[in-house]
């Protein structure tokens, strides 16, 4: 049995180790290793309620009375930098070392750059609460904003900030925005929603750089476009945060490899969030996933298999985003040739449910300003996987 | 009491929200009808279109769950409960009696 675990990540996944753990019967040391120096927030707000002013960072504290007896040792603003994995020994930027009979990798991604980015003022990424600080800021200035990326950060960023009066460019380098999560088809639903709301978005087009001495002034687009901007935004994925691990002797690629408890190859080392690629049952391939839910559930499974557990994680994928007022929602696993039904509202309306179908079975469900109907249909989906997973046995 | 509805407008499996000052959801989970507060406690979404299985509701936006017999949050994110109300059913018609006098008061 452990009677000590180090959790080095203290955001969403972190914690939900952490409480997982205690909820489980664990009454051993815990140690929560943070990069950032803030403690556990929330931070789909972030390109949302915080960035348009109306929630403030005691809103987005994750940490509430209910944890007063996790009994925790906070390590924060010290990332860690190296792992001993048979010795479960974490070293931190400081030097110091923290030993434990087990260790949860919960280190998070962190946004992509533009590889043409140099150090301006005024052009951001955003992921932590001090990025959106300095963007939330920033976005008082007023005037133009362009957002690199058409995903959903971009999405949410452009809703936001032209809620906030901005002129708003959205730029994407792929024909259509959001086809990887939701295919072409529903990517230009969404893509539409921007000229709804007065956005600009400009498809199929990559950014050639940024203008500007001190502050940035514009970006230059391949196709010889320059669009001048007060404030640009980059939005173009994430990394996961595993080059600490480089000499721990896991394999990183991608995300730090598990099975589907949880587990990495050395005992006593779990992994989760959005660092984590764990085998995932309902695709049957690796696969990491960036979802808040996924960083929210995913750890019961986790502390289960430190404290000796062999349960796999079964819980189907699901994710929320918010444009222009509007719920974006997806639920299951959605992929490249995948069959897509209007199965409510229409596009017309901008309230919709659409399923995608793959040889004849239901794989994922999108709900587009529909919240109620969506609720249904992904019931009828959790339905279809389970009865999948049986036959698969 | 608040009249909601004729119970055959309310199947197993479905739900209703009321527009009182605090808006109620009042669910019919397989046969056996409960009233809450609508309003997730986490972040603002109506219980009412979340999904029903066993005694608990499952917020449609984030996931948290509450047991319809106590209020109580058992699925994260939502850690404080919402309020239960009273139902009966008379004369094939379903009434709320809220559970405290502000909320029908201002209903």
């Amino acid at each position: 049995m452990i009677s000590s675990v180090t959790v080095v990540g203290a955001s969403l996944a972190g914690l939900s180790t952490v409480r997982a753990l205690r909820s489980q019967g664990y009454d051993g040391r815990v140690v929560v290793v943070g990069a950032e120096r803030h403690p556990p927030y929330d931070r789909p707000p972030l390109s949302k309620a915080f960035l348009a002013g109306t929630a403030d960072e005691a809103d987005l504290a994750l940490l509430d009375r209910d944890d007063d007896g996790l009994d925790v040792q906070w390590r924060l603003g010290v990332p860690a930098t190296g792992l001993d994995a048979a010795a479960r020994a974490v070293t931190l930027a400081d030097g110091s070392v923290v030993r434990a009979d087990a260790v949860v990798l919960a280190t998070g991604a962190r946004p992509r750059e533009l590889p043409a980015a140099h150090a301006l003022a005024g052009v951001h990424v955003l992921r932590t609460l001090d990025d959106a600080i300095r963007l939330r800021d920033d976005l008082g200035r007023g005037g133009r904003l362009v957002v690199v990326g058409g995903g959903f950060i971009g999405a949410e960023v452009a809703s936001t900030a032209r809620a906030r009066g901005l002129a708003v460019t959205v730029v994407e380098a792929m024909p259509t925005p959001l086809a990887g999560p939701l295919g072409a088809e529903m990517g230009e639903v969404c893509g539409a929603l921007h000229a709804d709301h007065g956005v600009r978005l400009l498809t199929g087009v990559g950014v050639a750089g940024l203008v500007g001495t001190d502050r940035v002034q514009a970006v230059d687009l391949l196709d010889g476009t320059r669009l001048p901007a007060d404030v640009v935004v980059v939005g173009i994925g994430a990394l996961p945060n595993v080059e600490w691990l480089a000499d721990s002797g896991l394999d990183v690629a991608g995300g730090v490899s598990t099975d589907a408890g949880c587990a990495t190859a050395a005992p006593g080392v779990v992994a989760v969030g959005d660092c984590a690629r764990p085998y995932d049952v309902h695709a049957r391939r690796p696969v990491r996933t960036e979802h808040w839910t996924h960083a929210l559930q995913q750890p019961v499974t986790a502390a289960a298999t430190l404290l000796g557990g062999s349960e796999p994680y079964t819980q189907l994928p699901y994710f929320w985003s918010e444009q222009y007022g509007l719920q974006v929602q997806l639920a299951g696993s959605r992929a490249e040739g995948d069959h897509v039904t209007v199965v409510h509202g229409s596009v017309e309306e901008r309230s919709l449910v659409a399923t995608y179908e793959r040889d004849g079975r239901l794989v994922a469900v999108l709900g587009i300003g529909a919240t109620g109907p969506f609720s249904r249909w992904r019931r009828t989906l959790r339905t279809a996987a389970a009865a999948g997973m049986a036959l698969a046995g | 009491m608040i009249a909601v509805c004729p119970l055959q407008d309310l199947p197993p499996g479905t739900a209703v929200r009321l527009d009182t000052h605090v808006p109620i959801a009042v669910f019919n989970a397989d046969g056996d009808l409960y009233a809450i507060d609508d309003t997730c406690t986490h972040q603002d979404a109506s219980l009412a279109d979340g999904y029903v299985e066993d005694c608990s509701v499952e917020c449609p936006l984030h996931a948290s769950t509450f047991d319809l017999r106590t209020g109580r949050p058992s699925g994260p994110p939502a850690r404080t409960a919402v309020r239960t109300h009273g139902v009966t059913v008379r004369d094939g018609v379903v009434w709320v009696q809220p559970c405290d006098v502000a909320t029908e008061a201002t209903a």
